[in-house]
Protein backbone atom coordinates (compact mmCIF):
# COMPACT_ATOMS: atom_id res chain seq x y z
CA UNK A 1 0.00 0.00 0.00
CA UNK A 2 2.21 3.40 -1.35
CA UNK A 3 1.63 6.06 -3.50
CA UNK A 4 2.86 4.82 -6.81
CA UNK A 5 5.41 7.12 -8.83
CA UNK A 6 4.32 8.32 -11.62
CA UNK A 7 5.36 7.95 -15.73
CA UNK A 8 3.88 11.03 -17.76
CA UNK A 9 4.94 10.92 -21.52
CA UNK A 10 5.29 14.52 -22.84
CA UNK A 11 4.01 15.63 -25.79
CA UNK A 12 5.76 18.88 -27.57
CA UNK A 13 3.09 20.09 -29.86
CA UNK A 14 3.80 22.53 -32.46
CA UNK A 15 0.25 23.84 -34.31
CA UNK A 16 -1.53 20.84 -33.63
CA UNK A 17 1.51 18.19 -34.05
CA UNK A 18 3.89 16.37 -31.85
CA UNK A 19 7.24 17.27 -32.06
CA UNK A 20 10.66 16.42 -30.69
CA UNK A 21 13.63 18.68 -30.79
CA UNK A 22 17.24 17.46 -29.61
CA UNK A 23 18.03 20.30 -27.56
CA UNK A 24 15.37 22.44 -29.43
CA UNK A 25 16.93 22.19 -32.78
CA UNK A 26 16.46 19.24 -34.63
CA UNK A 27 12.91 18.88 -34.82
CA UNK A 28 11.22 15.66 -35.64
CA UNK A 29 7.28 14.92 -36.29
CA UNK A 30 5.88 12.21 -34.22
CA UNK A 31 1.97 12.49 -35.30
CA UNK A 32 -1.24 13.31 -34.33
CA UNK A 33 -1.40 14.44 -30.59
CA UNK A 34 -4.80 12.98 -29.72
CA UNK A 35 -4.21 9.67 -31.37
CA UNK A 36 -0.68 9.38 -29.40
CA UNK A 37 -2.59 10.72 -26.00
CA UNK A 38 -5.06 7.48 -26.64
CA UNK A 39 -2.19 5.19 -27.13
CA UNK A 40 -0.60 6.41 -23.96
CA UNK A 41 -3.77 6.58 -21.64
CA UNK A 42 -4.22 2.59 -23.15
CA UNK A 43 -0.48 1.76 -22.34
CA UNK A 44 -1.13 3.12 -18.69
CA UNK A 45 0.43 6.48 -18.57
CA UNK A 46 -0.10 8.24 -14.87
CA UNK A 47 -0.68 11.53 -16.76
CA UNK A 48 -0.16 12.92 -19.98
CA UNK A 49 1.73 16.73 -20.60
CA UNK A 50 1.27 18.78 -23.28
CA UNK A 51 4.21 21.13 -24.04
CA UNK A 52 3.21 23.74 -26.66
CA UNK A 53 5.87 25.05 -28.71
CA UNK A 54 4.36 27.03 -31.27
CA UNK A 55 6.09 30.50 -31.80
CA UNK A 56 2.76 32.49 -33.44
CA UNK A 57 0.26 33.09 -30.81
CA UNK A 58 -2.20 32.92 -33.38
CA UNK A 59 -1.93 28.71 -32.84
CA UNK A 60 -2.61 28.94 -29.33
CA UNK A 61 -6.47 27.98 -29.86
CA UNK A 62 -5.13 24.69 -31.97
CA UNK A 63 -4.04 23.33 -28.17
CA UNK A 64 -7.24 24.45 -26.63
CA UNK A 65 -8.98 22.35 -29.40
CA UNK A 66 -6.58 19.10 -28.91
CA UNK A 67 -6.97 19.78 -25.02
CA UNK A 68 -10.10 19.24 -25.61
CA UNK A 69 -10.82 16.19 -27.58
CA UNK A 70 -8.23 14.62 -25.27
CA UNK A 71 -10.05 15.37 -22.54
CA UNK A 72 -13.62 14.03 -24.03
CA UNK A 73 -12.12 10.46 -24.23
CA UNK A 74 -8.72 10.12 -21.75
CA UNK A 75 -9.65 9.92 -18.16
CA UNK A 76 -6.34 10.10 -16.18
CA UNK A 77 -4.48 14.33 -15.26
CA UNK A 78 -4.05 16.23 -18.02
CA UNK A 79 -1.36 19.18 -18.10
CA UNK A 80 -0.49 22.11 -20.50
CA UNK A 81 2.63 24.30 -20.58
CA UNK A 82 3.88 26.65 -22.80
CA UNK A 83 2.64 29.97 -23.55
CA UNK A 84 0.76 30.28 -20.39
CA UNK A 85 1.17 33.71 -19.50
CA UNK A 86 -1.98 35.11 -18.24
CA UNK A 87 -5.15 34.04 -15.88
CA UNK A 88 -7.13 34.12 -18.81
CA UNK A 89 -4.62 31.26 -20.72
CA UNK A 90 -4.75 29.41 -17.58
CA UNK A 91 -8.42 29.52 -17.71
CA UNK A 92 -9.01 28.94 -21.70
CA UNK A 93 -6.90 25.10 -21.13
CA UNK A 94 -8.90 24.45 -17.92
CA UNK A 95 -11.91 25.17 -19.52
CA UNK A 96 -10.86 23.24 -22.63
CA UNK A 97 -10.24 19.89 -19.85
CA UNK A 98 -6.54 20.86 -18.76
CA UNK A 99 -6.67 19.68 -14.99
CA UNK A 100 -2.95 21.27 -14.73
CA UNK A 101 -0.94 24.60 -16.09
CA UNK A 102 2.49 24.64 -16.50
CA UNK A 103 3.86 28.17 -15.88
CA UNK A 104 7.44 28.97 -17.15
CA UNK A 105 8.63 32.16 -18.21
CA UNK A 106 5.90 33.86 -16.79
CA UNK A 107 6.77 33.19 -13.59
CA UNK A 108 10.61 34.20 -14.06
CA UNK A 109 9.36 38.06 -15.21
CA UNK A 110 6.82 38.21 -12.87
CA UNK A 111 6.76 35.72 -10.07
CA UNK A 112 3.41 37.30 -8.61
CA UNK A 113 1.15 35.79 -11.26
CA UNK A 114 2.27 32.36 -10.32
CA UNK A 115 0.62 33.40 -6.50
CA UNK A 116 -2.30 35.17 -8.30
CA UNK A 117 -3.05 31.40 -10.48
CA UNK A 118 -2.84 29.34 -7.24
CA UNK A 119 -5.10 31.64 -5.35
CA UNK A 120 -7.49 32.13 -8.61
CA UNK A 121 -7.36 28.07 -9.60
CA UNK A 122 -6.30 26.68 -6.78
CA UNK A 123 -2.30 25.15 -6.19
CA UNK A 124 -3.36 21.26 -7.18
CA UNK A 125 -3.38 22.65 -10.96
CA UNK A 126 -0.24 25.39 -10.70
CA UNK A 127 2.91 23.23 -11.97
CA UNK A 128 6.26 25.90 -12.30
CA UNK A 129 8.42 24.50 -14.93
CA UNK A 130 11.40 25.25 -14.03
CA UNK A 131 14.98 25.25 -16.86
CA UNK A 132 17.70 24.66 -15.06
CA UNK A 133 21.66 24.72 -16.31
CA UNK A 134 24.68 23.70 -14.68
CA UNK A 135 26.71 26.40 -14.40
CA UNK A 136 29.52 25.70 -11.28
CA UNK A 137 33.13 23.91 -12.59
CA UNK A 138 33.66 20.28 -12.19
CA UNK A 139 35.98 21.30 -8.87
CA UNK A 140 33.43 23.48 -7.42
CA UNK A 141 30.35 22.91 -4.93
CA UNK A 142 27.56 21.92 -7.67
CA UNK A 143 25.37 24.81 -8.87
CA UNK A 144 22.39 25.43 -11.21
CA UNK A 145 21.23 28.07 -12.59
CA UNK A 146 17.78 29.04 -14.19
CA UNK A 147 17.75 29.58 -18.38
CA UNK A 148 15.15 30.78 -20.87
CA UNK A 149 14.65 30.48 -24.52
CA UNK A 150 15.15 27.07 -24.32
CA UNK A 151 18.35 26.74 -23.03
CA UNK A 152 20.10 29.75 -24.25
CA UNK A 153 19.84 32.82 -22.24
CA UNK A 154 20.82 32.86 -18.27
CA UNK A 155 18.95 34.54 -15.81
CA UNK A 156 21.22 34.64 -12.81
CA UNK A 157 18.82 32.71 -10.78
CA UNK A 158 19.75 29.86 -8.20
CA UNK A 159 17.51 26.92 -9.58
CA UNK A 160 17.14 25.92 -5.71
CA UNK A 161 16.41 28.85 -4.45
CA UNK A 162 13.91 29.57 -6.92
CA UNK A 163 12.38 26.53 -6.67
CA UNK A 164 11.37 27.03 -3.02
CA UNK A 165 10.33 30.34 -3.64
CA UNK A 166 7.68 29.08 -5.90
CA UNK A 167 6.55 26.55 -3.34
CA UNK A 168 5.94 29.88 -1.38
CA UNK A 169 3.81 31.21 -4.11
CA UNK A 170 1.70 28.69 -4.19
CA UNK A 171 3.03 25.75 -6.82
CA UNK A 172 1.17 22.60 -6.22
CA UNK A 173 4.12 20.91 -8.29
CA UNK A 174 7.82 21.35 -9.65
CA UNK A 175 8.51 19.70 -13.59
CA UNK A 176 12.55 20.48 -13.65
CA UNK A 177 14.07 20.06 -16.87
CA UNK A 178 18.15 19.73 -16.83
CA UNK A 179 18.61 21.74 -19.83
CA UNK A 180 22.38 20.04 -20.62
CA UNK A 181 20.28 16.89 -20.51
CA UNK A 182 17.39 17.76 -22.67
CA UNK A 183 16.87 15.49 -25.87
CA UNK A 184 20.76 14.17 -25.71
CA UNK A 185 19.36 10.68 -24.12
CA UNK A 186 22.25 10.85 -21.36
CA UNK A 187 20.19 10.65 -18.30
CA UNK A 188 18.48 13.27 -16.20
CA UNK A 189 20.82 15.52 -13.95
CA UNK A 190 20.73 13.51 -10.73
CA UNK A 191 22.35 15.81 -8.71
CA UNK A 192 20.30 18.64 -9.68
CA UNK A 193 16.95 16.35 -9.63
CA UNK A 194 18.05 15.32 -5.87
CA UNK A 195 18.60 18.71 -4.39
CA UNK A 196 15.57 20.07 -6.15
CA UNK A 197 13.50 17.51 -4.65
CA UNK A 198 14.97 17.53 -1.10
CA UNK A 199 14.58 21.61 -0.91
CA UNK A 200 10.96 21.31 -1.73
CA UNK A 201 8.30 19.41 -0.07
CA UNK A 202 5.84 19.54 -3.12
CA UNK A 203 6.31 17.00 -5.53
CA UNK A 204 9.04 17.30 -8.77
CA UNK A 205 8.73 15.41 -11.84
CA UNK A 206 12.65 14.94 -13.45
CA UNK A 207 12.55 15.75 -17.13
CA UNK A 208 15.32 16.37 -19.86
CA UNK A 209 18.02 12.95 -21.06
CA UNK A 210 15.84 10.21 -21.02
CA UNK A 211 17.73 7.65 -23.31
CA UNK A 212 16.72 4.49 -21.96
CA UNK A 213 14.52 2.55 -18.87
CA UNK A 214 17.44 2.66 -16.79
CA UNK A 215 17.48 6.93 -16.74
CA UNK A 216 13.82 6.60 -15.12
CA UNK A 217 14.86 4.43 -12.60
CA UNK A 218 18.02 6.22 -11.61
CA UNK A 219 15.38 9.27 -11.71
CA UNK A 220 13.23 7.56 -8.86
CA UNK A 221 16.12 5.90 -6.99
CA UNK A 222 19.31 8.14 -7.33
CA UNK A 223 17.35 11.90 -8.08
CA UNK A 224 14.01 11.08 -5.50
CA UNK A 225 11.78 12.43 -7.77
CA UNK A 226 8.19 11.89 -7.83
CA UNK A 227 7.47 11.48 -10.90
CA UNK A 228 9.55 10.89 -14.38
CA UNK A 229 8.77 12.68 -17.60
CA UNK A 230 10.08 11.77 -21.24
CA UNK A 231 9.16 12.07 -24.41
CA UNK A 232 11.21 10.44 -27.64
CA UNK A 233 11.53 7.33 -25.80
CA UNK A 234 7.78 6.50 -25.98
CA UNK A 235 7.02 8.61 -29.39
CA UNK A 236 9.20 6.64 -31.77
CA UNK A 237 8.41 3.27 -30.27
CA UNK A 238 11.62 2.39 -28.77
CA UNK A 239 9.55 1.71 -25.65
CA UNK A 240 6.14 1.38 -24.25
CA UNK A 241 4.95 2.98 -21.07
CA UNK A 242 4.02 -0.66 -20.35
CA UNK A 243 7.38 -1.84 -20.61
CA UNK A 244 8.27 1.11 -18.71
CA UNK A 245 6.27 0.35 -15.43
CA UNK A 246 7.69 -3.20 -15.96
CA UNK A 247 10.96 -2.05 -15.52
CA UNK A 248 10.55 0.41 -12.90
CA UNK A 249 8.36 -2.18 -10.91
CA UNK A 250 11.49 -5.46 -11.25
CA UNK A 251 13.78 -2.51 -9.41
CA UNK A 252 11.33 -2.72 -6.99
CA UNK A 253 9.52 0.88 -7.57
CA UNK A 254 6.40 0.88 -6.48
CA UNK A 255 4.07 1.74 -10.19
CA UNK A 256 0.38 1.75 -11.61
CA UNK A 257 0.50 -1.67 -13.50
CA UNK B 1 -33.34 8.17 -17.81
CA UNK B 2 -31.35 9.19 -14.69
CA UNK B 3 -30.59 13.06 -14.09
CA UNK B 4 -26.93 13.94 -12.21
CA UNK B 5 -26.64 17.29 -11.40
CA UNK B 6 -23.35 18.18 -10.54
CA UNK B 7 -23.30 21.03 -8.09
CA UNK B 8 -21.29 24.38 -9.39
CA UNK B 9 -20.13 27.16 -6.76
CA UNK B 10 -17.05 28.40 -8.68
CA UNK B 11 -15.26 25.97 -6.28
CA UNK B 12 -12.77 24.28 -9.23
CA UNK B 13 -12.85 23.05 -12.94
CA UNK B 14 -15.98 21.30 -13.22
CA UNK B 15 -15.62 20.22 -17.05
CA UNK B 16 -13.85 16.80 -16.12
CA UNK B 17 -16.77 15.34 -13.83
CA UNK B 18 -19.00 16.29 -16.34
CA UNK B 19 -17.70 14.77 -18.99
CA UNK B 20 -16.75 11.52 -17.37
CA UNK B 21 -20.01 11.02 -15.89
CA UNK B 22 -21.10 11.44 -19.49
CA UNK B 23 -18.64 8.63 -20.95
CA UNK B 24 -19.42 6.56 -18.07
CA UNK B 25 -23.52 6.93 -17.91
CA UNK B 26 -24.07 7.89 -21.43
CA UNK B 27 -27.90 7.02 -21.30
CA UNK B 28 -27.41 9.80 -17.69
CA UNK B 29 -28.85 13.57 -18.46
CA UNK B 30 -25.57 15.08 -16.78
CA UNK B 31 -25.99 18.52 -15.67
CA UNK B 32 -23.48 21.58 -14.23
CA UNK B 33 -25.58 23.67 -12.08
CA UNK B 34 -26.22 25.95 -8.93
CA UNK B 35 -29.68 26.04 -9.49
CA UNK B 36 -32.08 24.80 -5.81
CA UNK B 37 -34.80 23.74 -8.35
CA UNK B 38 -32.66 22.08 -10.75
CA UNK B 39 -30.51 19.98 -8.06
CA UNK B 40 -33.89 19.47 -6.10
CA UNK B 41 -35.37 17.71 -8.96
CA UNK B 42 -32.54 15.73 -10.22
CA UNK B 43 -32.16 11.69 -9.16
CA UNK B 44 -28.62 12.31 -8.51
CA UNK B 45 -26.32 14.86 -6.84
CA UNK B 46 -22.36 15.06 -7.38
CA UNK B 47 -21.10 17.37 -5.00
CA UNK B 48 -17.43 18.40 -6.27
CA UNK B 49 -14.65 20.94 -5.54
CA UNK B 50 -10.79 21.82 -4.90
CA UNK B 51 -9.35 24.55 -3.83
CA UNK B 52 -9.43 26.06 -0.15
CA UNK B 53 -12.46 24.90 2.51
CA UNK B 54 -12.32 28.64 3.63
CA UNK B 55 -13.31 29.79 0.18
CA UNK B 56 -15.79 26.46 -0.11
CA UNK B 57 -17.58 26.90 3.00
CA UNK B 58 -18.22 31.31 2.14
CA UNK B 59 -18.95 30.05 -1.54
CA UNK B 60 -21.80 27.46 -0.53
CA UNK B 61 -23.00 30.01 1.88
CA UNK B 62 -23.02 32.98 -1.20
CA UNK B 63 -24.95 30.55 -3.02
CA UNK B 64 -27.31 30.07 -0.41
CA UNK B 65 -26.37 25.86 -1.39
CA UNK B 66 -26.58 24.33 2.73
CA UNK B 67 -29.66 23.48 2.71
CA UNK B 68 -30.27 22.44 -0.54
CA UNK B 69 -26.77 20.11 0.00
CA UNK B 70 -28.23 18.97 3.24
CA UNK B 71 -31.49 17.63 1.99
CA UNK B 72 -29.65 15.87 -1.50
CA UNK B 73 -27.50 14.29 0.93
CA UNK B 74 -29.72 12.85 2.93
CA UNK B 75 -32.89 12.57 0.04
CA UNK B 76 -31.09 10.32 -2.78
CA UNK B 77 -27.86 9.48 -4.06
CA UNK B 78 -25.04 11.93 -3.95
CA UNK B 79 -21.94 11.62 -4.53
CA UNK B 80 -18.64 14.07 -2.63
CA UNK B 81 -15.75 14.46 -4.33
CA UNK B 82 -12.33 15.42 -2.98
CA UNK B 83 -12.93 19.11 -0.84
CA UNK B 84 -16.85 18.06 -1.67
CA UNK B 85 -16.16 15.43 0.47
CA UNK B 86 -14.15 17.11 3.11
CA UNK B 87 -16.98 19.83 3.27
CA UNK B 88 -18.88 17.34 5.06
CA UNK B 89 -17.11 16.93 8.09
CA UNK B 90 -18.06 18.74 11.11
CA UNK B 91 -15.00 21.03 10.66
CA UNK B 92 -11.28 20.85 9.02
CA UNK B 93 -8.04 22.40 10.42
CA UNK B 94 -7.13 24.39 7.24
CA UNK B 95 -6.84 27.95 7.06
CA UNK B 96 -6.44 28.03 10.76
CA UNK B 97 -10.18 26.11 11.64
CA UNK B 98 -13.41 26.11 9.42
CA UNK B 99 -16.77 24.89 10.49
CA UNK B 100 -18.14 22.84 7.98
CA UNK B 101 -21.49 21.35 6.64
CA UNK B 102 -21.55 18.06 9.61
CA UNK B 103 -23.35 15.83 7.67
CA UNK B 104 -20.46 12.93 8.66
CA UNK B 105 -19.31 13.48 12.25
CA UNK B 106 -15.60 13.77 12.26
CA UNK B 107 -12.55 16.56 11.36
CA UNK B 108 -10.40 17.15 8.52
CA UNK B 109 -7.00 16.97 8.93
CA UNK B 110 -3.53 18.10 7.84
CA UNK B 111 -1.03 15.34 6.53
CA UNK B 112 1.59 17.95 7.92
CA UNK B 113 4.52 19.49 5.84
CA UNK B 114 7.20 16.45 5.72
CA UNK B 115 5.21 13.37 7.27
CA UNK B 116 6.99 9.99 7.09
CA UNK B 117 6.49 6.86 5.91
CA UNK B 118 5.77 4.59 8.72
CA UNK B 119 7.85 1.41 7.32
CA UNK B 120 10.57 3.17 5.34
CA UNK B 121 11.01 6.62 7.37
CA UNK B 122 11.14 8.05 4.06
CA UNK B 123 9.97 11.65 3.69
CA UNK B 124 6.67 11.66 1.87
CA UNK B 125 5.93 15.31 -0.08
CA UNK B 126 2.22 17.48 0.20
CA UNK B 127 0.11 17.35 -1.65
CA UNK B 128 0.01 13.67 -1.42
CA UNK B 129 -1.00 13.75 -5.18
CA UNK B 130 -0.76 10.84 -7.18
CA UNK B 131 -2.00 6.93 -8.03
CA UNK B 132 -2.82 4.95 -4.27
CA UNK B 133 -4.49 1.74 -3.61
CA UNK B 134 -7.79 2.02 -1.97
CA UNK B 135 -8.95 -0.77 0.70
CA UNK B 136 -12.38 -1.85 0.70
CA UNK B 137 -13.13 -1.36 4.36
CA UNK B 138 -16.80 -3.60 3.19
CA UNK B 139 -18.62 -4.26 0.72
CA UNK B 140 -20.80 -1.69 -1.17
CA UNK B 141 -22.99 -1.18 -4.68
CA UNK B 142 -20.30 1.51 -5.90
CA UNK B 143 -17.06 -1.17 -4.98
CA UNK B 144 -18.91 -3.15 -7.84
CA UNK B 145 -15.95 -4.95 -10.14
CA UNK B 146 -13.40 -2.95 -8.58
CA UNK B 147 -10.46 -5.00 -7.79
CA UNK B 148 -9.70 -4.36 -3.92
CA UNK B 149 -6.55 -2.13 -3.54
CA UNK B 150 -7.36 -1.00 -7.22
CA UNK B 151 -5.43 2.73 -7.71
CA UNK B 152 -7.00 6.03 -7.51
CA UNK B 153 -6.13 9.74 -8.59
CA UNK B 154 -5.65 11.70 -5.62
CA UNK B 155 -4.64 15.35 -5.21
CA UNK B 156 -4.65 16.55 -1.29
CA UNK B 157 -3.28 17.98 1.84
CA UNK B 158 -6.10 17.35 4.30
CA UNK B 159 -7.53 14.11 4.96
CA UNK B 160 -10.90 13.29 6.18
CA UNK B 161 -10.78 11.11 9.98
CA UNK B 162 -14.41 10.61 10.32
CA UNK B 163 -15.82 10.16 14.41
CA UNK B 164 -17.11 6.69 13.20
CA UNK B 165 -15.20 4.39 12.07
CA UNK B 166 -18.00 2.55 10.64
CA UNK B 167 -18.32 5.75 8.07
CA UNK B 168 -15.27 4.51 6.37
CA UNK B 169 -15.85 2.25 3.34
CA UNK B 170 -12.43 2.33 1.77
CA UNK B 171 -8.92 3.22 3.36
CA UNK B 172 -5.67 4.58 1.56
CA UNK B 173 -2.26 5.18 3.26
CA UNK B 174 -0.08 7.82 3.09
CA UNK B 175 2.10 7.98 6.15
CA UNK B 176 -0.92 6.96 8.37
CA UNK B 177 -4.40 5.41 7.27
CA UNK B 178 -7.04 7.80 6.20
CA UNK B 179 -10.44 7.79 4.89
CA UNK B 180 -10.31 7.58 0.80
CA UNK B 181 -14.36 6.85 0.69
CA UNK B 182 -16.94 7.38 3.48
CA UNK B 183 -20.62 6.01 2.94
CA UNK B 184 -23.95 6.59 4.92
CA UNK B 185 -27.11 5.63 3.85
CA UNK B 186 -27.39 7.59 -0.01
CA UNK B 187 -24.62 9.22 0.36
CA UNK B 188 -20.63 7.98 -0.90
CA UNK B 189 -17.91 10.78 -0.78
CA UNK B 190 -14.43 10.05 -2.16
CA UNK B 191 -11.02 11.93 -1.60
CA UNK B 192 -9.34 10.61 -4.91
CA UNK B 193 -10.98 12.04 -8.20
CA UNK B 194 -12.83 9.55 -10.40
CA UNK B 195 -13.15 11.92 -13.38
CA UNK B 196 -9.49 11.47 -13.39
CA UNK B 197 -8.82 7.42 -12.46
CA UNK B 198 -9.01 6.04 -16.00
CA UNK B 199 -10.53 2.54 -15.37
CA UNK B 200 -11.64 2.43 -11.79
CA UNK B 201 -12.78 5.91 -11.94
CA UNK B 202 -15.18 5.74 -14.41
CA UNK B 203 -16.62 2.26 -13.12
CA UNK B 204 -17.09 4.26 -9.62
CA UNK B 205 -18.95 6.82 -11.71
CA UNK B 206 -21.25 4.23 -13.91
CA UNK B 207 -21.69 2.59 -10.59
CA UNK B 208 -23.18 5.45 -8.56
CA UNK B 209 -25.32 6.44 -12.45
CA UNK B 210 -27.17 2.95 -11.26
CA UNK B 211 -27.46 3.09 -7.87
CA UNK B 212 -30.49 2.87 -5.99
CA UNK B 213 -28.91 4.50 -2.62
CA UNK B 214 -29.34 1.31 -0.45
CA UNK B 215 -25.56 0.84 1.20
Amino acid sequence: MALAKRIIPCLDVDAGRVVKGVQFVDIRDAGDPVEIARRYDQEGADEITFLDITASSDERETMAHVVEQVAGEVFIPLTVGGGIRTTDDIRRMLNAGADKVGINTAAIFNPDFVREAAERFGSQCIVVSIDAKTVSAEDEAPRWEIFTHGGRKPTGIDALAWAVKMQEYGAGEILLTSMDRDGTKRGFNLPLTAAVSAAVHIPVIASGGVGNLDHLVDGITKGHADAVLAASIFHFGEYSIGQAKQHMAEAGIEVRL
Amino acid sequence: MTSIAIIDYGMGNLHSISKALEHAAPDARVEVTADHGRIRDADRVVFPGVGAIRDCMAELKRYDLVETIRSAASEKPFLGICLGMQALLDHSEENGGIPCLGIIEGEVRYFGERPRDPTSGEILKVPHMGWNQVRHRREHPLWQGIPDNDRFYFVHSYYVEPANPDDTVGAAEYSREFAAAVARDSLFAVQFHPEKSQHAGLRLLANFAAWDGQP
